[in-house]
């Protein structure tokens, strides 16, 4: 068997298949997709090489630009909430409610099913106003507060988002996170509980290095799916109020398909690419040595 | 070590660098197939006809679909026999992006709904010969008769050619309660100063002064742009697209004031940022606003006893006002002939103009007398009793003598898009109408 699977040729005839399917399906795809970006034009117009002027429009467009900076500030954001909050959740199942937080894990967790848009509609009408004043608004007048447009400013659709995104998607984050703590020796914890370490040095001392290598890979996965955001804040508010809260990948899917310019919409996915690549290796780099450490 | 890797470095990255150019090589030869293409069409030619009469119309507009199913199944049943009706639909913000892949394989339907630029002379189908310029087909088949002259006058000037059948053909004014005027003591305002003022009582006494959907971006502009046409005159964006004015010229920039103005003073009602269009219409037939400005395809819903409760009678329709000192009147109405639908001259084979030719001969009697829809197709036959809005609004469009567009009708698609985001940023005071018309002015100029 072993004479079997060291052998280069059987390696190559069993791993073929799913090379090849992953070959046509992704590799040549992104690949098609970075030649588009040196490229004007669409299917229909027909495309004409232009070299790097789509790269240098990208650096010059103050839409991409602006674009970046919400794709970034809402995945850090939204990143250090919802680990920080998955993680308090996960202590919460692991040290205070123990066998009995099944209910609550299912409770959290539940959020997470539901499709996306739905969960922005559901965020639309708690916040509605005018003729129909939502939950939080009627909230607020009966604490004698005004109606609160939530939607008509930057700051309060991003904070929507923000809450929305948190709700939706806190209780995977806790579940990823509590199963990490499952995996930390029960005799360590009491060991060090003996030595007298307890609450908060408990956490900071003992939990948070052991649990480190699964807080790491959730801040990736965090950073990479809000990245990647695009229906929530599409739902939400359209991207507005007028531009200022689309995210790179609206700005791309607006520019490739409903302005059909696809070379310029190649180059803002070949930025969302590298944006996600840069991301990850600024975190997994040293974190990967530590852990190794 | 280092040299291994290195070298497989450079491997690995000539290989990306070959694929590219492979790939980047294949995309370029899109750009010959398309070209040919072109070529061999010749824009007004007579095609082939196909097994069916295929048409592809969006989601969003049942009416249109229920129209043609009637027809076939009545006035045109010999020539759905000889050419069966096929309904496709899609998305209408999907439009350009199906219809651009779709003509790219050669398979666009035999008539379809596409986006407005990409119809134009200058525009993906337009200028590519992949849309049927029907004047003269329709003129040899007898049809052209049945087209109103103000519905095709609309269309030239949106399009720029005859490539959009006139299933609607609107106008756009105010829609205003009478009741909630007669008990603020006030007359059909003439002027924009008189708008202002029955704004103003009408909030006074708790009602929505203009029941805008600011969720849709476009019901805003119209206002802003509403004004413009009447300061500067009827041909103020014609202007901004030949570059003889600029969006950055005071006249402009004082219609995004006026805009700006009206918003913040609480005309438009609590919450118009995230109003959507039946909210807007719901408050308006139920007796909550005084008006909302919106289109002449509102008359189903005006008509409707179950969706307006104040009664069709308590409903009036006026134009947009005068602008005291302006160059426009507020007898231009603006008229639009609704999404663009458009023939495929590949497939406008006999059969398939036999279709369009009962089409337009049928279709405005149909949709008026089953629909109390207005087309741009003339009405051939007894429709019955019409609803006193309706003949209102026929009477107004039978004495129109000029017809104005509306504010992105000649915008690119990128810049129409931008007005519409950004005007929420201008009405709730976060953008000021200076840097409003200054980046959509910078946007109209980038994509010249």
């Amino acid at each position: 068997m072993t004479r079997v699977f060291g052998d280069r040729k059987t390696i190559l005839i069993l791993l073929l298949p799913t090379l090849s399917i992953y070959v046509l399906l992704k590799v040549i795809p992104v690949a098609w997709s970075l030649g588009l970006s040196f490229f004007q034009g669409n299917t229909l117009r027909g495309f004409e090489f232009i070299g790097l002027d789509n790269f240098r429009e990208f650096l010059g467009d103050s839409a991409a630009l602006n674009s970046v900076w919400v794709s970034v500030g809402f995945a850090v954001i939204v990143t250090i909430a919802q680990v920080t909050f998955g993680y308090l959740l996960a202590l919460l199942y692991v040290f205070v409610l123990r066998k009995g937080s099944a209910f609550v894990r299912t409770a959290v967790f539940f959020p997470m099913v539901l499709p996306t848009v739905a969960v922005a509609l559901l965020f639309k009408s708690l916040i509605a106003v005018g003729e129909n004043q939502g939950p939080v608004n009627d909230a607020i007048n009966a604490f004698g507060g005004e109606s609160i447009e939530f939607l008509a400013s930057t700051a309060g659709t991003m904070t929507i988002a923000v809450v929305m995104t948190l709700w939706s998607s806190m209780g995977f984050y806790a579940v990823l996170l509590y199963t990490g703590l499952l995996d930390i020796p029960e005799e360590v914890v009491e060991s060090a509980r003996m030595d007298g370490a307890t609450g908060p040095r408990l956490v900071g001392y003992i939990i948070i290095p052991l649990s480190l290598p699964i807080l790491l890979s959730s801040i990736i996965f965090s950073l990479n799916a809000t990245l990647k955001v695009f229906d929530s804040l599409l739902a939400l508010n359209n991207g507005g109020p007028g531009t200022t809260t689309a995210p790179l990948t609206l700005y791309m899917y607006r520019t490739a398909f409903e302005y059909a310019e696809y070379g310029y919409g190649s180059t803002i996915a070949l930025a969302l690419t590298l944006l996600c690549l840069v991301f990850t290796l600024v975190v997994f780099r040293p974190s990967s040595k530590r852990v190794e450490d | 070590m280092n040299i291994r890797h290195r070298r497989r470095t450079v491997v690995a990255a000539s290989a990306l660098l070959a694929t590219s150019l492979t790939l980047a090589a294949c995309s370029g030869g899109g750009d010959e197939d398309t070209d040919s293409g072109s070529d061999s069409d010749s824009g007004s030619s007579i095609g082939t006809d196909p097994d069916s009469f295929e048409v592809m119309t969006a989601n969003e507009n049942p009416t249109l679909r229920e129209q043609l199913d009637a027809l076939a199944a009545n006035q045109c049943s010999a020539e759905n026999d000889a050419l069966p009706l096929e309904h496709r639909t899609i998305a209408q913000a999907d439009t350009v992006q199906q219809i651009t892949l779709l003509a790219s394989q050669g398979a666009l339907p035999s008539h379809f709904i596409a986006g407005t630029d990409q119809v134009r002379p200058d525009g993906d189908l337009g200028g590519g010969g992949l849309v049927l310029d029907y004047e003269e087909a329709f003129t040899e088949s007898g049809a052209w008769e049945n087209v109103l002259p103000a519905a095709a006058s609309t269309i030239e000037s949106v399009y720029g050619q005859m490539v959009s059948m006139p299933y609607q053909y609107n106008l756009e004014g105010f829609w205003y309660n009478k009741e909630i005027l007669a008990e603020l003591g006030l007359e059909e305002p003439q002027s924009y100063d008189e708008l202002v003022d029955a704004a103003d009582a009408a909030a006074e006494a708790g009602y929505i002064p203009i029941a805008q959907a600011g969720a849709d971006g476009w019901p805003m502009t119209r206002l802003m742009g509403l004004y413009i046409f009447r300061n500067v005159g009827p041909d103020a964006m014609a202007q901004v697209r030949d570059g003889e004015a600029s969006l950055t010229d005071p006249e402009y920039v004082a219609g995004a004031q006026a805009l700006q103005d009206l918003a913040l003073s609480g005309a438009l009602g609590e919450g118009f940022i995230s109003r959507t269009g039946d909210q807007a219409t719901a408050a308006l037939l139920s007796g909550q606003a005084l008006m909302k400005y919106d289109g002449t395809w509102l008359l189903s819903a005006v008509n409707d006893p179950e969706r307006n409760e104040v009664g069709e009678e308590n409903i009036g329709f006026m134009p947009f006002p005068d602008v005291s000192g302006g160059a426009g009147s507020a007898d231009q109405y603006p008229a639009n002939a609704g999404a663009a639908m458009a023939i495929n001259p590949e497939t406008y084979g006999p059969l398939t103009a036999d279709w369009f030719a009962c089409i337009a001969e049928n279709y405005g009697q149909q949709a008026l007398s089953d629909a109390g829809v207005l087309s741009g197709f003339a009405v051939n036959g007894d429709v019955g009793d019409i609803p006193a809005a309706t003949a209102d609004i026929q009477e107004r469009m039978s004495t129109i003598d000029e017809t104005v567009l509306w504010f992105e009708a000649l915008l690119d698609s990128e810049s129409n898009s931008l007005a519409s985001t950004n005007v929420s940023l201008l009405t709730n005071g976060d953008m000021s109408a200076e840097e409003y018309m200054t980046q959509l002015q910078e946007s109209i100029d980038s994509n010249r």
